[in-house]
């Protein structure tokens, strides 16, 4: 190779680009994701994806790349959450926060685990997760709120995660990799 | 950039989560005991993203010419001549209706009736579903308000058919509609020719349920439920949808707008409707005068 190490290239104007760019895709995609299921594509129970798509990509980065989700950003993400999604200001974010504590504090379990692993565990922290919100926003509000939504997005995680997890195993190797730049 | 000694570092990333999960909690306070910040906040966000909603929108819209379906495209020509058919029926019908109506203006003029004013509407085309889990709302473009834009705030969302909702926030350029679907929402209505009183409460599902009925008259299956003037946050004679009984055999409305691709919807603001709500003192009543029409804007 005629290149030397990475750590000895020189940093240039491009190079740095190159580099912040990479460290931002996640948090970009997970913004734009957010933003774009709401589009009115007009698909069943479309607003039920919205929390289950954060929720994966919190999951997915805290296991493979902690640094690239800081936690004041995921605190936003979730109060982004709550604005469009009608639900109580800063649920969301307490929930998206816990899961991210949650995730990394297995992390040294689940990240080499097998993909049935990983997927079988991010099903039940959702399952959690949902009840939780389910909870939080039935106290908040002073009345119990149909239980259905959460059977929902308990299927809605389980059949979301392996579908976004190829394309985001594509990403962290690929634009997302902050050592290849 | 800043260099920060590693032990520094190791401190302050253990700290961030336990800060902000307490940020977050403080949130959650201070949007329990100030609604009126979080629909700022939800109001102002929805102004910033309308642009971008629409931008990606407008496409989708201009190619399925406002029927919220793509497939139409391939079947124009059987479609152009079922509604050419429909369009021969519906010239029948429209004789029909002149006719009626100037029979009802005669019957309205001895018996000098007073007409409810016309409302002041404008058009706003949905450019989001920004429904949440517990929640049903679209979000609508609406021209910019000169000079109060809460003045929408309260303000019935009609389809082409029928009542969608009503505004909930209201901000420079957009304004959300909480759909009849809602949970929340909850909306006196009139059954039927005689106009039974009732409750339509919605249920996040598609089709709202009808609660409180009078006991003795259960709402017939196929009965028209118009809005009624009950408690004075709707005018009354609004169409609504019909009653239809579901499989657990509990009166529900079939919606007669089209709540899963709303495309425009029309805001009727109806500024006089709002002394109703006030309790009427019992005193003689005075000669009203003559309700002001008002000038259809837009």
């Amino acid at each position: 190779m005629v290149q030397g190490p990475a750590l000895r290239r020189p940093l240039t104007l491009w190079r740095r680009l190159d580099t912040a760019s990479r460290r931002a895709f996640p948090g970009f995609i997970l913004v734009a994701g957010l933003i774009i299921i709401g589009m009115p594509f007009g698909l069943p129970n479309q607003a039920a994806l919205r929390p289950v798509y954060a929720m994966a990509c919190v999951y997915f980065w805290s296991l493979y790349r902690p640094a690239s989700l800081p936690t004041p950003f995921v605190a936003l993400c979730g109060l982004l959450l709550d604005l469009l999604g009608l639900s109580p200001l800063g649920l969301w974010a307490v929930i998206l926060l816990l899961l991210q504590f949650t995730t990394i504090a297995a992390r040294r379990r689940l990240a080499p685990a097998k993909f049935l692993v990983t997927w079988g565990a991010f099903t039940g922290f959702a399952v959690l997760a949902v009840a939780l919100a389910w909870a939080g926003q039935s106290l908040l509000e002073l009345h119990m709120l149909p239980l259905w939504p959460v059977a929902w997005q308990g299927l809605f995680a389980a059949g979301l995660y392996p579908v976004l997890a190829r394309l985001l195993i594509r990403a962290h190797r690929g634009p997302a990799a902050v050592e290849l730049a | 950039m800043i260099r920060l000694s590693v032990p520094f570092r190791q401190a302050l990333s253990r700290l961030s989560f336990p800060v902000m999960l307490a940020l977050s909690l403080g949130v959650v306070l201070i949007g329990r005991a100030d609604t009126n910040f979080s629909d700022l906040v939800r109001a102002g966000l929805d102004d910033l993203l309308a642009p971008l909603y629409m931008a990606v929108s407008g496409p989708i819209q201009a190619a399925e010419h406002g029927t919220g379906a793509i497939g139409h495209l391939f079947s124009l020509s059987e479609e152009n001549a079922q509604l050419r058919e429909q369009n021969a029926e519906l010239l029948q019908w429209q004789e029909v209706a002149m006719a009626l109506q100037a029979q009802n203006n005669a019957l309205k003029a001895s018996l000098n009736y007073v007409p409810s004013p016309a409302p002041q509407f404008s058009t706003g085309e949905v450019a989001a579903d920004l429904g949440g889990v517990y929640a049903r709302s679209v979000l609508v473009l609406v021209p910019p308000a000169n000079g109060d834009a809460q003045s929408l705030v309260g303000a019935v969302a009609m389809d082409g058919r029928g009542v969608a909702g009503r505004v909930v926030e209201a901000g420079g350029r957009s304004a959300r509609v909480l759909l009849i679907t809602d949970i929340n929402s909850r909306i006196p209505v009139a059954l039927g020719a005689d106009g039974a009183p009732a409750l339509m409460a919605g249920n996040n599902g598609p089709d709202p349920s009808l609660l409180y009925w009078s006991p003795g008259r259960p709402p017939a299956e196929g009965a028209m439920v118009l809005t009624s003037a009950q408690g004075g946050a709707f005018p009354p004679g609004l169409p609504v949808g019909v009653v239809h009984y579901d499989a657990q055999n509990n009166p529900v409305v079939l919606p007669l707008a089209n709540l899963d691709s709303l495309r425009l919807l029309r805001l009727f603001s109806y500024p006089d409707n709002l002394p109703e709500l006030t309790p009427i003192p019992h005193t003689k009543p005075e000669t009203r005068p003559a309700a002001k029409a008002h000038s259809r804007k837009h």
